[in-house]
This record gives C-alpha cells, structure tokens and sequence, in this order.
C-alpha cells in the first residue's frame, strides 16, 4: 500500500444524488479515484467511465477449456488406455460423454470466472481494504478523490462536492 | 430507479431505511444466542448423535444392518438421497433462475434458500456415499483417480457415475454461487464489528471486499454469468438423478418421462422446505417485514404450478403404461396402487397431487398456518414419490420367485434421522452466524420498492 496519500471523501446519502455528482464531478475536470457503495448502484459505472466487465469471456475460455479436458480425459480412458465395451457400446461412444463433459464445462467455468474475479479485484481472505468511511459497507455512497491526482486544491475540491450534493466532506490519509 | 411498480406489492414493508436493513439483519449475528436458538440446536445435535450411532454401526458392520433384501437392493438409502437432491433445488432456482427472469421479490429469501441447498445436497450426498457400503474405497468407483490395481478407470457410461459428477459439480457451484454473495454482507458485518474477535473473523470471510463500483460492476457480472450456469444445472442435476432409474429395464422406471417429471418434484419439494424453513426463521428473527405474506403467496403459486405439474406426470405414467401394452409395465402401476404398497401409493397421490390444489384458494395461500402445514405434507408426499417409485418397482419384477416384501430397520430411520440432525444443524449454526437475508440485494432493491417510498408519494 502506497502511504501518505491524501484523499477527499464525499458522503452522500442518496444513490440518484451520487449518480448525478459524479457527473458533476467529473464534469468540472476532476479526476475521481473510485466510489465505494453498500450495494450495486446501477449506472454508476456508466458515469464514471468504466468498460463492461470482460469476465464473461473469462468463464467463456475456462468452459471451453473444461469441455475439451473431459472429452479427451472420456476418450482416453474410456477408448485408448483401458478399452471395454459396456452396455454394447462403443469405446468411444460420445452421447453417453455428454453429462459428464457438460458437468466439467460448467465446473471449469465457474471456479475459473470465480478465481479470475477475486484475483483482479484483489480480493484475499485477510486482504485489507481501504476503508475510506465505514458507513459505505451500511447506507452510505462514498466518493474518494485523490489529491496527487488532481490539478484542484482541497479546498476547490470541497467546494465541487458540496455543490453536487455530498452530505459530508472529509480528508483521509493513506 | 426510483419507480415503485404500481401493480406489485411492496417488497419491504415497514418503512426500512438502508441502516435499518443492516441493523435489522445483523443484530442475530451480533447478538448471543437466544434460548429459542439453544434449545432448536440441543434437539438438532440430539438427532445427530443419535442417528450418528445408526450410521456408524452401519459402517461398521457393513449395509447388512439395512432392512434391504436380494430383490429390494435400493430402498431408503436412494429414496433419502434423491428427496434431499430434490430439495436442494429450490435455492439455485430462486438465486440463479430468478435472478435471470429478474424477479425481485428473490432478494429476500436468496440467502437462506441457497444455504438450504448447499445443506441438503450434503446430505444428499451421505446415502450414495454410504451405499456402497465400503465408503473409504468409493473414491475409487466414483473419482477417475489412476488406482493400485492397474489404470482401471471408472465407467464413464453409467448413470451412476453422471450422478456423481452432476452432485459434486452442483454442490461446489452452489457453494461459490453462495459464498460470493455473502462476501459484501460479510463486509458490513465486519465495518459493525466492536469485538476484535468478530473484527477478525469476518474481516477473514469478508476478502477485503471494499464496495468499490469497479467491483460491484464485476460482481454483478459474476452473478449473471453464475446464475446462467447454475440454471441448466438445476435442470441437469435431477435429470441425471432420474437417469439412474430411466436407463434400467425395471418396470416402472424404464419411463422417458423421469426427467422433467424429477425436475418438476424437485422444485415442488425445494419450495415446500424453503416455506417450511422460512416461516420459522421470519417468526423466531422477527423478519415479517422482509420476509411478507407477497412472499410466501409467490412461492405457494410455484408449488402449485409444479405440483400440478408432478400430477400430470403421475397421470401421463399410468396413460403410458396402459398403452404401452405391456403387461410388466401395466402390472407394476397396479402394484403400486393395489398391492401391498398401495398406502405409499396413496399417500403420495394425496399429499402431492390434492394438496398443492389447495393454494388456488387465495385464502390458503396467504394463511401462514395453511403454508406451514402443507409445506410440510408436501414434503412426506415427495419422501413417499420416491418410496413408491423404488421399492413398489423393486419388491416384484419379472420374477414372481423372488417377489419379496421390504421393511425397515432402526438403523435405516436412524441414517435418515442424522441427515435431519446434520441439515438441522448446519442450518441453524448458518442462522446464527451468517446473515440470513442478503443486505446488499435487498437494499438494491429497496428504493424501488418499499413501502417508504409508497408513503413518500
């Protein structure tokens, strides 16, 4: 963690209001560090510029990946390394591959997008977040701006926050 | 955001606000446990310690302890295991299927209902484990592990083994489904947390999860995605469980029907043990205002719909067999009814296809005494479907010689009881430590529809 990092906060109470600040915000040229919600606000990755999540091509490679591991494992065992017929079936009789090989595909996926996301959003057990106010895991939206990032003083920062409608502005350290 | 729909009702009465959602869902975590909540537990351990005894004379003494015969080679172990996979279903269906038709009203009864899934599929998976009667070698017949006896691999054309796969992957998937959810609850916890221990422990369990919108925009991908997955889970998990009976030749089971018609019974009896759980975690945590009467009427139409669904399915077997024209066929479904067994048979006509019927009656549906009763009738009838359906098809086939009749031993009800001690347990521990409502969804939610912004205008 980087330290002696200074940060204004913004509090707001209200999601709409919070929506329409980061317009604000982002509008008067300043450079917003990342807001902090208790739950998903919709649109506010619209409003602060960030791309639609590549995850889902993530979980698309890793099932692909997991289809392909289970036929060849089906394929292997069943036809190459210990042949036997069961049920009159063929060695390698692929319809009867199908559950099992759907089941990997859906496994694979799923850990694979789920481990993708925790690695890329830095997410550990015993990982320590930045907390830059404890209401914003309750009732709280938070916006952080960081100083060295911004061309603006604290003070002409303080003053765009209260004007866009923060309830309460604080300075945080890091 | 903030339109609040004018024809449905309100998801969170009681005029919450965002704090109040935490506080309110937080506090049975914070707080010590109750005597309502010790004396639930003593009853669950008690169960599980007895049951425990059944289950570990069994493992000792070998399957032979089961009242299971040279014709009844399934009995209460497979028809256990299958009613608990049934009842797994209904979690992934209100978390991920819901989730993909964009029903809000799931963000209340998400949590628990899923946890309930991840509960009953391990107890689903105890009687398969168990059945093979040598539990520490199954790895060997289930897992495709190179063994000590030469690269003999498992075989990948059985049923049996689908099961297996469809089982574990359900389990684990459902598990990640529930665990990423709970992270940003975990999170608030963790922030409210005065005790360094609880400070610790959910700060453990909570990842470092911050609520960033980068995050939440990559979660709620998560989420989607997940439930896509999860969606044709449910539906192949119990279609391979009905494989097991489908691609035999026993009279009875060799039916193309087995698979939705397990499907159908499976989220018929999931809801009927979400209601049942539901109404006495809204009443012992006092979360009538989360958990409405809307609530429970929407899960009483699903049992209604897929009753009559599971109806349908045991009418079309009979149609089937009697024109199929043949007469093993015909004879087992006149078995089932007339024979020996025909109070299993009727049994399960009763509580499965007559009572759900009565959840047309808007009165019964939105009676919580009505729903408790019948979510719990609906369950006996669902453990007496897959009775019927095993032991009435195993006890007399094709040969009249070795026709014979099953009955249970102690140690048969003693296994079943420690399933019911062990999902007690585990579902009471999750009650007690983890938040039963998801904070998060139902805030996202609240705004659009709770009864404060119905009086605002």
């Amino acid at each position: 963690m980087e330290s002696g990092k200074n940060f204004i906060v913004g509090i707001f109470d209200d999601e709409s209001v919070l929506l329409n600040a980061v317009k604000k915000v982002r509008g008067s040229d300043v450079n917003i560090h990342e807001c902090y919600t208790p739950y998903p606000v919709h649109g506010l990755d619209d409003e602060l510029g960030y791309k639609r999540s590549r995850i889902s091509i993530a979980a698309f490679l890793f099932g692909i990946t997991g289809t392909c591991l289970a036929f060849l494992m089906m394929i292997y065992m069943m036809g190459i390394d210990w042949p036997m017929i069961i049920g009159g079936k063929d060695y390698i009789a692929i319809p009867s591959f199908v559950p099992v090989g759907f089941e990997v595909t859906v496994l694979l996926a799923a850990f694979g997008m789920v481990g993708t996301f925790f690695v890329i959003s830095n997410l550990k057990p015993y990982g320590k977040p930045r907390i830059y106010d404890i209401r914003s895991t309750d009732d709280k939206h938070v916006m952080a701006i960081d100083l060295a990032k911004n061309s603006k003083s604290a003070d002409e920062l303080n003053a765009i926050l209260k004007e866009s409608g923060a309830i309460e502005i604080n300075e945080k350290k890091f | 955001m903030e339109v609040t729909s004018p024809v449905r009702e309100v998801l969170v009465t009681g005029n919450k606000t965002y704090h109040d959602v935490s506080h309110d869902i937080c506090r049975h975590v914070e707080a010590k446990p109750n005597p309502k909540w010790m004396t639930a537990m003593v009853v669950s351990l008690g169960a599980l310690f007895t049951g425990g005894y059944a289950l570990a004379i069994t493992l000792w003494d070998g399957i032979g302890m089961w009242g299971l015969n040279k014709t009844v080679g399934w009995a209460w172990d497979i028809t256990n295991f299958v009613w608990w996979v049934g009842i797994g279903h209904a979690g992934t269906l209100i978390s991920a299927v819901l989730l993909l038709f964009r029903q809000k009203w799931r963000t209340s009864i998400n949590r628990a209902a899923e946890a309930m899934t991840i509960f009953a599929v391990i107890c689903a998976l105890l009687f398969p484990l168990i059945h093979t009667g040598r539990p520490w070698l199954s790895f060997y017949w289930f897992v495709p592990i190179p063994n000590t006896w030469g690269s003999l691999w498992v075989n990948f054309h059985s049923p049996l083994l689908w099961d297996f796969f469809a089982i574990s992957t359900y389990f684990s998937v459902s598990l990640v489904f529930w665990y990423i959810g709970l992270i940003p609850d975990f999170a608030t916890i963790r922030d409210r947390a005065t005790n360094k221990i609880s400070k610790a422990i959910y700060g453990a369990l909570s990842f470092g999860w911050d609520g960033a919108a980068k995050t939440w925009q990559r979660y709620e991908t998560v989420s989607l995605v997940l439930a896509g997955l999860a969606t044709p889970l449910v539906l192949s998990v119990h279609t391979i469980v009905s494989f097991d009976f489908a691609t035999s030749v026993i009279p009875g089971w060799h039916t193309t029907i087995f698979p939705p018609y397990f499907v159908a019974g499976a989220i018929f009896s999931g809801f009927a043990m979400v209601l049942t759980l539901m109404l006495v975690t809204r009443k012992v945590y006092n979360l009538e205002d989360y958990i409405t009467i809307n609530h429970i009427e929407l899960m009483n139409i699903i049992i209604m719909i897929t009753g009559s669904i599971v109806g349908v399915a045991y009418i079309t077997e009979l149609f089937m067999a009697w024109y199929s024209g043949v007469q093993y066929e015909q004879y087992a479904f006149l078995n089932r009814a007339t024979g020996p067994y025909w109070w299993a048979y009727w049994s399960m006509m009763t509580c499965n296809v007559i009572s759900p019927q009565l959840f047309w009656f808007k009165k019964i549906r939105t009676s919580l005494v009505a729903t408790f009763i019948l979510s719990i009738v609906v369950n006996i009838g669902m453990w007496f479907e897959r009775f019927v359906i095993i032991v009435t098809s195993l006890h007399r086939d094709y040969l009249p010689s070795s026709w014979a009749m099953f009955s249970p031993t102690i140690y048969d009800m003693g296994i079943y009881l420690f399933s019911f001690g062990l999902f007690f347990t585990l579902f009471f521990s999750f009650a007690k430590f983890f938040p039963v409502i998801n904070m998060a969804e139902v805030k996202s939610v609240l705004k659009s529809s709770s009864g404060e912004i119905e009086n605002k205008k």
